[in-house]
């Protein structure tokens, strides 16, 4: 019975994986469009939106931790 | 595996197997143990020199194709640095040029199929990780000695809001190594395991050609992932050594 709950926990924790898709898929969407205003501006922001998306990303692969350490921890 | 998906009665994934750490030459596994990971981290050390120290060892005035790769890495990592940290950070140059090859030929090697990825393993990136957490809290420290404490204290917001700030500072502060080595680590892993998975769709005849196709693809995607993970890990160092040097909001 644990071991079910765990496999439905690190379902639960997969969620997390979508909500990070969502959040880098905001910082590229808002980069590009600041990027088609002013292109000019856009090459030296590249490092700037790789660290955004670095950002948004730890969290995610965070919760597909959660999910791995569920799946062959628990 | 082929007996396991018969009496499971389904399709048999081991997406996990590959990051099992072996003794190269056989017996337990202790401190000293010669195993898979220590050989490709050789393997990667060695791929780093072969690149950056063979290619350039002739100083051509004009640029073979192994020396321009070499120039062309050092003059990106150089730039990069330049343009984060400023001009006092180029002092600590080599540094970063180092963790940034290392984790790129690390990365790379892991992609070479029945190889091993070493930077999948959270004991390598948390050395790396902590290693710039530690080094760069002591520059911090050594630099502006305890107003380098400034940095949690941000002197922009509202006085009431501060201490609240102090906090949330203080709390990201300590999470960077973590989240630092843990990205890394998770991308890699994440990365092969899905590899693993599609490699095991090819147990079913029908699907088997697409399957093939399926890993051609996310091979490709690896591969950027390896090289911006490497960029990542080594923009966020350049990130936290401004802070170090800078740690006035």
């Amino acid at each position: 019975m644990e071991g079910e709950l765990a496999h439905i926990g690190a379902g639960l924790a997969a969620i997390g994986s979508g909500a990070a898709a969502i959040g880098v898929g905001h910082v590229a969407g808002n980069f590009l469009a600041g990027a088609l205003r002013n292109p000019s501006a856009a090459a030296g922001q590249t490092a700037t939106l790789f660290i955004g998306i670095a950002f948004a990303e730890a969290l995610g692969i965070f919760s597909f931790l959660v999910a791995l350490l569920l799946m062959f921890a628990v | 595996m082929a007996d396991d998906a018969k009496a499971g009665g389904g399709l048999s994934f081991k997406p996990m197997d590959q990051f099992e750490v072996k003794s190269l030459f056989g017996g337990e596994i202790g401190t000293f143990t010669l195993t898979n990971v220590t050989f490709w981290l050789v393997m990667a050390v060695l791929a780093v020199i072969a690149l950056m120290v063979l290619t350039t060892s002739k100083r051509a005035v004009v640029p073979g194709r192994g020396q321009s790769i070499a120039e062309l890495l050092y003059g990106f990592v150089y730039k990069m640095v330049e343009d984060v940290t400023g001009k006092d950070g180029i002092k600590y140059f080599p540094y970063i040029m180092t963790l940034f090859m290392f984790i790129l030929c690390a990365n790379f090697l892991g992609l070479i199929p029945m190889s091993f990825t070493t930077t999948s393993h959270i004991a390598v990136t948390a050395i790396l990780g902590f290693g710039v957490f530690i080094a760069v809290t002591v520059l911090g420290f050594v630099k502006n000695g305890a107003s380098f404490l400034s940095l949690f204290w941000v002197s922009s917001a509202p006085l009431a809001l501060r201490p609240i700030l102090a906090i949330i500072e203080i709390i990201s502060y300590f999470v960077r190594p973590v989240s630092h080595s843990i990205r890394l680590a998770g991308n890699m892993m994440a990365g092969h395991a899905v590899l693993k998975v599609f490699a095991g769709f090819a147990q079913v005849a029908a699907i088997a050609p697409l399957a093939i196709i399926g890993v051609m693809a996310i091979y490709g995607l690896e591969v950027l992932v390896s090289a911006i993970q490497a960029y990542v890990f080594t923009i966020l160092t350049c990130v936290y050594l401004k802070d170090a040097l800078h740690p006035h909001h």
